[in-house]
């Protein structure tokens, strides 16, 4: 079973990299851009079946390692 | 004095760090990261600065599970004093010894240079030979300094003295290099014994080589 975690910083919390990244992609000419966040996205290999089960112990790893909740949000995505 | 500094696989400050309390004529050991416990009578434990673990997933985010970590932070619980420089503040952090994060400097920049800091608070160990509004001048060497706590947090930083050293130009007026919250350059737990910053004392005790304030900084701990 595969999990996908993605890791963004929390709404509010100032991203230098995708400030960074906005203003350079202003600078080639795309000007649609309102706002730009970047994050991580990390995918497990589980040797798991129970869907819940897996999600619930990829929940445990953010807590624990994956992410840092003072900044950061985590998304669970089962496959 | 016997000082500990831990040295885990990417650590690089190790070596300056022990220079500089030898200097101070104390004993300083270096203690791998697979300990598991720490050397009889420590006491100081310093976690140096470098790039543990290579900065994978997040600055610090692998050390805290070294085995020689739950050692440090009994050692932390229990009253002992824990120094962290740079990598070693990150963590801090990462461990919950003290509060925040680490974010990406404001610049995306690795910034590596000499900068001025003012000494916000002295009624502890650490900062104890340094006057409040002091201003000294210590290298900074970092990717993510960008020091980041919510607003209640920083108010309980303030209202209990732990914030204890900013960032300011030659004059002390504030000057931030990374786009830290307050200007925080440096900061304690509420007990006043595990310090965490980002610049680097133990690069400067010589004044050949650009300053010497970080040694009345580091002294603070000797008796």
């Amino acid at each position: 079973m595969n999990i996908t975690v993605n890791v963004q910083l929390k709404q509010g919390v100032l991203d230098p990299q995708g400030k960074a990244v906005h203003h350079a992609l202003g600078s080639l000419g795309f000007n649609n851009v309102n706002d730009v966040r970047i994050g991580k996205q990390i995918v497990l290999q589980m040797d798991e079946k129970e869907p819940e089960i897996a999600r619930e112990s990829a929940k445990k790893m953010c807590e624990e390692l994956l992410a840092n909740t003072v900044i950061e949000d985590y998304e669970i995505v089962v496959s | 004095m016997k000082v500990a500094i831990i040295v885990f696989p990417g650590t690089n400050c190790e070596i300056d760090t022990q220079y500089a309390y030898t200097k101070l004529g104390q004993e300083a050991l270096l203690v791998w990261h697979k300990e598991k416990s720490l050397p009889d009578g420590v006491d100081l434990v310093v976690l140096p600065g470098g790039f543990s673990y290579g900065d994978y997933l997040r600055s610090a985010a692998i050390a805290k599970f070294s085995p020689i970590m739950e050692a440090v932070t009994s050692y932390a619980k229990s009253g002992g004093y824990v120094l962290g420089i740079c990598n070693g503040f990150q963590m801090l952090l990462e461990m919950g010894l003290l509060p925040g994060a680490m974010k990406r400097n404001l610049n995306v920049h690795f910034i590596s240079k000499y900068h001025h800091l003012k000494v916000e608070s002295n009624d502890n160990q650490f900062l104890r030979h340094l006057k409040v509004g002091q201003i000294v001048n210590i290298p900074i060497a970092h990717g993510e300094g960008n020091y980041f706590i919510d607003e209640d947090g920083l108010q309980e930083l303030k209202s209990n003295n732990q914030i204890i050293l900013t960032y300011c130009d030659a004059s002390g007026s504030a000057l931030n290099p990374n786009g830290s919250v307050g200007n925080i350059a440096g900061i304690c737990n509420i007990n006043k014994n595990v310090f965490g910053l980002m610049p680097h004392p133990e690069r400067a005790i010589e004044t050949v080589l650009g300053s010497n304030d970080g040694l009345a900084m580091l002294e603070g701990f000797v008796a």
